[in-house]
């Protein structure tokens, strides 16, 4: 038997359409209507100054630890502008300024982060999921609502977001694999932003990128410019309608760079340098995005000063609407709820027990 | 009544549920063409086409997730686990995800998935393929745990379990699976979640067990009535989570002294549970300590060691005989 070469997909495409300095690639510019370019931008501010804002509640104490986005919002907004609203988002928890593209209330974002769980409820007129924590697990998710979606023939499309950590985790392999093999309407979304906490991205994986590991399961891979919105845009975009016309999955690496800490409770002097940081800065998605729209003369100096301004409105009335909703969330007796369709009798036994806790203790503090 | 085994009792929950409710979808490693490692899933492809019963690729933890993720979008996933020993792949998709999404969307998204898979020993089998780890499941909340103990209530049970609104473990005895026949009605039946049910009334005694227990159980009952005069009340837990505790405090209240028996091992097993809300519910009316005839806290032994880990009539009478002395 002679020894023989299997032929196998080589390479990977990277798009980068605008790059730092504000070159663009005419060819590869996505059509995008200017109305979408502007609320896009407003968004990207909107998230950028946010995620400002909450880092310094965080600091003040008035809510708990969060996961800033800072440097990361063009690899996930410029993903998530392609989806159609009934399409489903399959978030993890570093994709806020999607989140907010897809119409969640900013208030909510500060309730949750509060520590209130009744900022985590979905609206009824989203389908997206709520966040997942456990890294990487929320992939196998995306790919049966991705199946659900093939099985009832609806065209729609599920879009999953994870780390480069996550795709070191079983379910990455297992979840990509599935959607190869039953060739299901999901696409993939790594936000590559270089560290796992504090794990280097070459300590995830001895490959040269992670989007060749789509080649592993017979799917389509690309990287592109994660700082760059309009690279993601038009990976997003072709990704979503090759899986709406039945073309399978796709996996999408967006190199990008996460500028802050990895949550409020982590200190990446530990293990990353400044001047690292500060290469990265020069690469900031929203200056960039901001120098597009002024070239193409849809973003003047005035305009940007009445967005920050409108924005800045945003977030403080947001902040206020926060604050308001949580003097009336203190209800302990809440902590029952939503364990079961209905809530069985231990539990019922267990949730007077604490009433009559509460009662008990609070008569002692009268006294 | 047609005469049916576990087996063929199960699998007509499946077929008719299927029929019933294109939501429902069958999926796991060789349930369609196979039919399943102990054929429970046998015919259904031919009935249904691989779009509803899904030979997946071999990934535990993937059969698990893409359930929950069918489950949210709206379908009813019932998945399979060959077998115990690697269900635990599976783990932490139910306990970080299925059990909590409705928690954790505040009620808007519900998992109605059911996750079924042989449990047990008594089929000669390697290692991995004869556990007992109910407790682990029935630890998470928002997780229900199920295990029938014959082919009817299996049939009743598993209906109930895919029409269940949230997250349903079903362990099904493998040793059970062909162990005997019983009569099945072609009608609908569910029996609900979370009811023990008597089996066999009596004053003297209570004995509580659930799935392949129940007939050592039912054994040591007839026994104990024969050689000692003795009467005992038999419970069935069939749901070990949500545990209902009324009927086992109202049994332990009658008699005053309880047997619990069950194949997994003791330590945080469900038995201590069982102890536990005893001794909440019934303390004073216990006339002896609670004993618990269970497996050991050991690896199930290989098969020529593995009669004796498991309990069986000898070991639950002669328990009985002690709680019933004391």
């Amino acid at each position: 038997m002679p020894k023989t070469r299997i032929t196998l997909p080589d390479g990977i495409d990277h798009i980068s359409i605008l790059d730092e300095t504000g070159r663009l690639d005419a060819a590869l510019e996505p059509k995008i209507d200017p109305e979408v370019l502007r609320r896009l931008y407003r968004v990207m501010l909107l998230a950028r100054r946010f995620d400002e804002r909450l880092l310094s509640l965080q600091r003040q104490g008035r809510i708990g630890t969060f996961p800033p986005i800072a440097g990361q919002e063009a690899a996930h907004l410029g993903a998530a502008a392609v989806l159609k609203p009934d399409d489903w988002m399959v978030p993890a928890f570093r994709e806020m300024a999607a989140d907010i593209w897809r119409g969640r209330p900013l208030d909510s974002i500060i309730v949750y982060n509060n520590g209130f769980s009744e900022g985590g409820r979905v609206p009824a007129d989203r389908n997206d999921m709520p966040i997942a924590i456990p890294v990487g697990s929320q992939i196998l998710h995306a790919v049966g609502i991705a199946w659900g979606m093939k099985y009832r023939n609806t065209r729609q499309v599920a879009m999953a977001f994870f780390g480069d950590g996550a795709t070191s985790q079983g379910d990455f392999h297992e979840g990509l694999n599935y959607a190869g093999v039953f060739e299901l309407p999901v696409v993939f979304v790594c936000q590559n932003n270089g560290w796992a906490i504090s794990i280097p991205r070459t300590r995830q994986t001895r490959s040269a990128t992670l989007a060749q590991k789509a080649h592993a399961y017979g799917i389509a891979g690309v990287q592109v410019d994660g700082n760059d919105i309009l690279a993601v845009y038009a990976a997003a975009d072709e990704a979503v309608a090759r899986a709406r016309t039945g073309g399978g999955p796709t996996l999408i690496e967006c190199v990008t760079y996460r500028m802050a800490v990895h949550t409020t409770a982590d200190d990446p002097k530990r293990y990353r340098s400044e001047e690292e940081v500060e290469s990265w800065r020069r690469r900031d998605p929203l200056a960039r995005f901001q120098g597009y729209l002024a070239a193409k003369g849809l973003l003047g100096e005035a305009d940007v000063r009445a967005e920050e301004e409108s924005v800045a409105a945003e977030i403080q009335a947001a902040v206020d609407r926060a604050e308001e909703q949580m003097k009336q969330m203190g209800d302990p007796r809440l902590m029952f709820e939503h364990a079961y369709a209905e809530m069985p009798p231990y539990l019922r036994e267990q949730r007077e027990e604490f009433v009559r806790s509460l009662e008990t203790s609070e008569e002692a503090a009268d006294a | 009544m047609p005469k049916m085994t576990m087996v063929q009792a199960l699998n007509l929950a499946l077929l008719q549920e299927m029929e019933k409710d294109d939501s429902v979808i069958v999926l796991g490693e060789d349930v369609g063409v196979d039919g399943g490692v102990f054929r429970v899933t046998d015919g259904l492809i031919a009935k249904f086409g691989e779009r509803r019963v899904v030979d997946t690729p071999l990934a535990e933890s993937a059969i698990a997730g893409v359930s929950i993720g069918m489950a949210v979008y709206g379908l009813k996933p019932v998945c399979e686990m060959q077998f115990d020993g690697f269900s635990y792949y599976a783990m932490h998709q139910l306990e970080n995800h299925a059990a909590r999404l409705r928690w954790r969307s505040q009620g808007r998204y519900h998992v109605p998935m059911v996750l079924r898979a042989p449990y047990g020993g008594g089929v000669r089998a390697l290692e991995h393929h004869s556990e007992s780890r109910e407790a682990y499941w029935a630890h998470m909340p928002g997780i229900k745990m199920v295990i029938p103990s014959g082919p009817r209530n299996a049939r009743a049970l598993l209906v109930s379990a895919i029409r269940d609104p949230d997250p349903v473990v079903f362990y099904e005895p493998k040793a059970l699976y062909r162990a005997f026949r019983e009569e099945v009605p072609e009608e609908e039946e569910t029996i609900p979640l979370g009811q023990p049910q008597r089996v066999r009334e009596g004053g003297d005694i209570t004995l509580i067990a659930y799935g392949a227990m129940l007939r050592p159980a039912l054994e040591a009952a007839a026994e104990l009535k024969q050689k000692d005069g003795v009467e005992a009340d038999v419970i069935d837990l069939l749901t070990i989570s949500p545990l209902d505790d009324e009927l086992l405090a109202a049994s332990a209240r009658k008699t005053g002294r309880v047997v619990i028996v069950h194949e997994a091992p003791r330590s945080f097993g469900p038995g201590a549970e069982i102890v536990a809300r005893l001794v909440e519910k019934s303390f004073f009316h216990l006339e002896a300590p609670v004993a618990r005839v269970t497996g050991y806290d050991v690896v199930i032994p290989l098969f020529s060691r593995e009669k004796h880990y498991l309990p069986g009539a000898p070991r639950i009478v002669q328990a009985a005989r002690q709680v019933l002395s004391a």
